[in-house]
């Protein structure tokens, strides 16, 4: 059994209540980022959750983070404009000298340095991650840059960046994955010196954004861990994010349910409160029940990780599942509020946009499902 | 000087309430509970008073179901440096009743020995509006209730009123009672580290009979019931209209 962090799920909603559905009604009209709402998580200390007290965070294992991230979304919130910092400082974390933790993890922990754009993802390699062109060519002291990554989120609002480059090509390399390097790169400065940064609209208020770098110089202390190892270290913090994305799915799919279930109880047509009808009630029940069999997985997720096992399978069957029952729970709320469901204000319409996301990023269904036919089933590689 | 905030386990305020299908009173079973939001007043007023170096030390108590330590939790968290609980019921659907609650508080007081209380002007459950007076009568200290303003000044408490034709400011000697109304202050949010930190101050676990006093309900709850449904209103086509049934339908005119 985990620890449910009823106390830390308490206090979260209470901040959130001061951020209602207007709140991000306006955001997303306006294609806004919710500075307001980051900056009231960061001072009462949520982003810091999961850094460690020596390096002035709060030292909490995965499930506060999981707690803290399902609650905003079980709000009505969305997280998806910090939730970056909890999981990309892990791989400074895990894979970071004492020096490097010592110059950025307390700014982190305070809020000054925002640690939250995760440069992976190339237009000409998506989740072959292995194939991206991004090159880091050593001189002297410094890394030399120049590449594009996409769907880099929050790239405009973070001070810090975790990207991954190639430092030997491919084709002078034992392992694909080998001959990539992981930096910690400051955006400011790289900002000042070659690198672009050019916002992506999509159908939601994401703030995700194409980068492009053109000779940017990073020096070599900002090299995270050893050269060429980087494909490693990268990989070793996607359980710990594909566990708190699928918190938010919990989350998402919880409000979502708490809408449909309140309106169909309360609006009456033919005479009757809508709920009445199974046709209406059904989906809502078997949405829940999903609901509740995913966050069962993600609980098993959290256990495992938090016990030091490799929880790979689990983390990747909780995002799935609970992607797809927040899904659910979203065209059920969509369906039972009939028009409304359309209506801004209602909010149903933009949690549906928001929910659908977590079926793509930041790892596609297919790819989950590639991950246990090939490693829990040991069926033959399909790509 | 030491400050004593009784704060009370009550069914969330963003809750719809449900009145349970026999009448006795408000269904509770699985639903929010959270701190009186005016004793979360009366708690963010004691560490103001706390930050500003008139009070040394703040008590939470909570009287109630043993649940209510989540209660004195937010109020450690918040900022108070410890807290009682005097466990007096088993089941959440048990009110306390005002005079035994007054009666409580008055032999904590006495164990305590405070300097001021500061207390919600009610609850939001019940609405009683009794407990700070009674306990008042009790202690033979000065009361101040329905507090807008509360400054403390050497020996004495200097407290606006909220009364029905304006403000009334008083001064009160102190040992006081001061219950709070709403637009005291705005209560701040409980942060992570401190809630982290809250799970570590001591609370301590007392029961009623440790303080010899009866809880046994006075008052038998007769009926409970839903507020009647609003009913739907009338178009009128024109201000003719309106007049002749504000004349002849409504009696007001």
């Amino acid at each position: 059994m985990i620890d449910m962090h009823q106390d830390i799920r308490d206090a979260v909603t209470r901040l959130c209540a001061d951020f209602p559905g207007a709140y991000w009604r306006k955001l997303d009209a306006e294609r806004a980022y919710p500075s307001e709402f980051v900056d009231a998580l960061t001072a009462q200390g949520y982003l810091a959750a999961l850094i460690p007290e020596e390096y002035g965070g709060i030292g909490l294992g995965l499930s506060a983070g999981a707690a803290i991230l399902e609650e905003i979304h079980r709000s009505g919130g969305n997280a998806g404009a910090c939730h970056a910092q909890m999981y990309t400082m892990g791989t400074l974390l895990r894979h970071g000298s004492d020096a490097q933790k010592a110059r950025y993890l307390p700014g982190i922990a305070s809020g000054d340095l925002r640690l939250q754009a995760f440069g992976v993802t190339e237009p000409g390699s998506g989740t072959n991650t292995p194939a991206i062109k991004t090159f880091a060519r050593r001189e002297g002291d410094r890394y030399i840059v120049n590449g594009q990554k996409i769907w880099t989120s929050r790239a405009e609002y973070s001070d810090l960046m975790i990207l991954l480059a190639r430092t030997t090509p491919a084709d002078q390399v034992a392992k694909r994955t080998d001959g990539l390097s992981v930096f910690i790169l400051d955006m400011k400065a790289a900002r000042e010196a070659g690198m672009r940064i050019s916002p992506i609209r999509t159908m939601m208020n994401h703030a995700t954004c194409e980068v492009f770098f053109d000779d940017v110089e990073i020096p070599v202390e900002n090299l995270i861990g050893e050269e060429g190892r980087g494909f490693r270290y990268i990989m070793s913090g996607m359980n710990a994010e594909r566990i708190l994305i699928a918190a938010e799915c919990i989350g998402d799919a919880k409000w979502l349910i708490d809408k449909s279930s309140a309106y169909a109880k309360e609006r009456e047509v033919f005479g009757r409160p809508i709920g009445q009808n199974q046709g209406i009630a059904f989906p809502i029940a078997q949405a829940y029940a999903r609901m509740r069999a995913a966050e069962l997985m993600v609980h098993d997720a959290v256990r495992r990780y938090e016990a030091g096992e490799n929880p790979g399978a689990e983390a990747n069957m909780a995002k799935m599942l609970a992607a797809e029952a927040s899904w659910e729970a979203a065209e059920a709320a969509v369906q039972t509020h009939g028009g409304f469901g359309f209506a801004e204000e209602y909010d149903i319409e933009r949690k549906f946009r928001e929910t659908r996301l977590y079926q793509v990023a930041p790892i596609s269904t297919n790819l989950i499902l590639s991950y246990i036919a090939e490693h829990v089933l040991g069926m033959p590689r399909s790509y | 000087m030491k400050v004593l905030v009784p704060v009370k386990r009550v069914i969330d305020y963003n809750v719809k309430v449900r009145v349970k299908t026999d009448g006795s009173g408000v269904d509770l079973a699985n639903v929010k509970m959270s701190m009186n939001p005016f004793d979360e007043i009366a708690v963010e007023e004691a560490i103001r008073l706390k930050e500003a170096g008139t009070v040394s030390e703040i008590v939470a108590v909570s009287i109630g179901v043993k649940q209510a330590q989540e209660t004195l939790r937010t109020a450690l968290a918040m900022g108070a440096d410890r807290a009682i609980l005097i466990v007096a019921a088993d089941d959440v659907h048990t009110d306390i009743e005002p005079l035994a609650v007054a009666k409580l508080l008055k032999a904590v007081i006495d164990a305590e020995d405070p300097g001021l209380v500061i207390a919600g002007k009610q609850a939001i459950d019940n609405d009683m509006n009794a407990t700070g007076q009674m306990l008042a009568a009790l202690t033979g200290w000065a009361q101040a209730t329905f507090a807008s303003e509360l400054k403390v000044e050497g020996e004495h408490a200097l407290v606006t009123r909220e009364v029905d034709g304006g403000l009334q400011t008083i001064k009160v000697k102190m040992p006081a009672i001061v219950t709070v109304d709403l637009r005291l202050n705005e209560p701040r949010y409980a942060s992570l580290p401190n809630i982290m930190k809250a799970k570590k101050k001591p609370l301590e676990e007392k029961t009623p009979a440790d303080y010899g006093v009866d809880v046994t309900p006075r008052l038998e709850v007769l009926k409970t019931s839903e507020p009647p449904a609003r009913a739907a209103g009338v178009k009128v086509g024109s201000v003719d209209e309106l007049i002749t049934k504000l004349k002849d339908e409504a009696g007001v005119l």
